[in-house]
């Protein structure tokens, strides 16, 4: 009993140590004056000073953000109408627009993405934030339903009977009752969203034109010319903004849950 | 006004191919206790979802208070329902979920807060206002069921098997205080269930169904004392019954012969021919057993062995074997002392009185 405790302590141990092994030493060498990242030559912040005057990193974070943020509300509102549609109403042709709404979750991202411009060049719409916004809302829009829909099903239909039957119109038993209930399940989508749009490289990279350049795209392009300090820098910020939106959806859910 | 709350007019309600309500038509008086009795798919729930408006009849009128209800929406119909789940909303309090209706309604604040209060007094929860459902007892959250009903003051509260998530003791508890409630509020209560000892004793009258069709309508006593059809007999408390011929018929009186046991008289319904073919059913308590072979004073007898004795505390269940492959069942209340208990293989003589035994065309 205790043996098996102990070889299942090990194994949890060297589970993290291959997860984040390579993350402690990124945001070690951060601060390692060394230019040649191999060996450590002394603590410096100058990686991060030299980050803080970079204008062009801190476009193409303001990129990121901004793109981020339109194509999360854009498919949290999408992503919540066609859950809540899809579970609580019946119409012909019902499966299929289920499976069809899946997609984007199975297929390649390169196929979305070459999809996605070629629609684009099609339409003569010119590459921009605002494809790029387009594109990442296209792919966030199935995330969000998956999981707001998961709750929505252990939700019990009778609750929104109940709200009509006290008087309720369709709509005020949705925003009184469902809504609320639904709430840990759509913040959860929304972090989830916001984290994959923030780092999504492929689909931006087809739909992405001049200066609109994101933050894994600029990062992909420092890269070319060698790994430098300054990209382990601006990794161990990620690294950190990431933990900090995962704890606080962590946070969110347990308040949500009592 | 008319005197009835509630009218249905020969309501069909199809589920697919299924016919869930096959022309039903009833009324239910105001102030009424009203149960609608009958096994799962007997088309109960389908008619209470008619009522509070979740699904539409596709034939036929709803009428309450005298209003047709052809196409209002659950929300603008003068009823409330609580739901068997009870389907509390679980991210309000106890008032919360209590001053939903008012809310809904547009009642001002000042006017909701005694309103819910006095509510829950009636259901006997005051000081619980600030729980939430999960924190609650199952009867504690049926009580908050019925006052989140009952706030609203509607024509019609409609009970889904309101007492069915309750263990024994709670539900009959429950029962009394649910009639009493009732009683005070003065509202028309409509109950679904399937639970015939629920139906008889809280009920003014009680509608059986079956199928979709409405069997039988009467007061408890009618629909026990004198079931119109074997299904309502069986499905009211337990039944013997006998297979046989009418002989003959005599005013209210017939007499039933039945093959290998002597002739039985029983009550005969009025119009029922001599000759015709019949079930006879006699309810377990009114069997009277004794060993004395000399007993008068009762219109049939016949002679049988004790099967099996069970022992259910305040009474002693026989199982009675007629001839081979009949058994019948007797309930004697345990009355203790020197009262005389029969034992597996005894020798008893079953009588009672030819008006316990109701008779049944087939």
């Amino acid at each position: 009993m205790t043996g098996q405790r102990r070889w299942l302590r090990s194994a949890s141990l060297a589970n993290l140590l291959f997860l984040y092994a390579p993350i402690a030493v990124l945001v070690v060498f951060s601060f390692n004056a060394s230019r040649l990242s191999a060996r450590w030559q002394g603590f410096t912040l100058q990686w991060y000073q030299m980050l803080a005057s970079d204008e062009a990193l801190f476009a193409a974070v303001q990129n990121s953000l901004l793109v981020a943020v339109v194509s999360t509300m854009i498919a949290t509102i999408l992503g919540v109408s066609a859950a809540v549609g899809l579970e609580r109403s019946h119409f012909p042709g019902q499966r299929l627009v289920d499976g069809a709404l899946l997609l984007p979750l199975v297929i390649p991202e390169v196929m979305m993405g070459v999809a996605l411009l070629l629609f684009f060049v099609m339409i003569q719409v010119p590459l921009s934030l605002v494809t790029v916004t387009i594109g990442h809302a296209a792919f966030n829009v199935p995330v969000v339903m998956v999981i707001v829909r998961a709750r929505l099903r252990k939700l019990d239909p009778a609750l929104e009977e109940a709200a009509r039957d006290l008087g309720a119109t369709a709509w005020q038993a949705f925003r009184r009752v469902t809504l609320p209930l639904l709430s840990p399940a759509i913040i959860g989508g929304v972090l989830m969203a916001f984290t994959v749009s923030l780092d999504d490289f492929i689909v931006t990279f087809f739909t992405a034109g001049p200066g609109s350049t994101t933050l894994p795209l600029k990062v992909y392009s420092m890269i070319k010319s060698g790994v430098s300090p300054e990209i382990n820098a601006l990794s161990a910020i990620l690294v950190l903004v990431s933990m900090a939106l995962i704890a606080l959806s962590l946070v969110m859910q347990r308040v949500n849950g009592k | 006004m008319s005197e009835h709350s509630v009218e249905l007019r020969e309501i069909v309600k199809r589920h697919g191919t299924t016919l869930a309500v096959d022309h039903l038509s009833l009324q239910v008086k105001r102030g009424e206790f009203f149960s609608i009795l009958g096994p799962s798919g007997s088309g109960k729930t389908s008619t209470l979802r008619l009522l509070a408006g979740f699904e539409e009849p596709d034939q036929g009128e709803i009428l309450i208070e005298g209003r047709s209800m052809r196409g209002v929406p659950p929300n603008l119909r003068p009823v409330n329902l609580v739901f068997q789940s009870y389907a509390l909303f679980p991210h309000l309090t106890v008032a919360g979920n209590v001053a939903f209706g008012l809310e809904m309604r547009g009642v001002p604040r000042a006017i909701i807060a005694p309103e819910v209060r006095s509510a829950l007094d009636m259901v006997r929860l005051a000081g619980k206002e600030e729980r939430i459902p999960s924190q609650l007892s199952g009867g504690e959250q049926q009580r908050v069921a019925l006052a989140r009903a009952l706030v609203n003051r509607p024509a019609v509260v409609l009970l889904d098997e309101p007492l069915g998530a309750l263990d024994q003791q709670l539900r009959q508890e429950m029962q009394l205080e649910l009639k009493t409630i009732q009683e005070q509020v003065g509202l028309t209560f409509i109950c679904v269930t399937h639970h015939q000892e629920e139906a008889l004793t809280m009920s003014d009258r009680v509608a059986v169904m079956n199928h979709g069709r409405l069997l039988q309508i009467g007061t408890p006593r009618d629909v026990y004392e004198s079931p119109s059809s074997e299904f309502v007999a069986a499905f009211i408390g337990v039944s013997n019954r006998l297979s046989g011929r009418i002989e003959m018929v005599t005013g209210t009186r017939c007499t039933v012969r039945v093959p290998d046991l002597p002739a039985i008289v029983a009550r005969v319904p009025p119009g029922t021919p001599e000759g015709a073919l019949v079930t006879l059913s006699l309810r377990p308590e009114r069997v009277h057993l004794s060993a004395d072979i000399k007993l008068d004073g009762f219109d049939n007898t016949l002679q049988a062995r004790i099967h099996k004795t069970i022992y259910n505390g305040n009474e002693i269940q026989y199982l009675l074997r007629l001839t081979d492959g009949l058994i019948w069942k007797a309930r004697v209340p345990n009355l203790g002392g020197d009262h005389k208990q029969f034992q597996a293989g005894e020798a008893v003589f079953v009588r009672w009185q030819a008006d316990e035994g109701v008779v049944l065309s087939e």
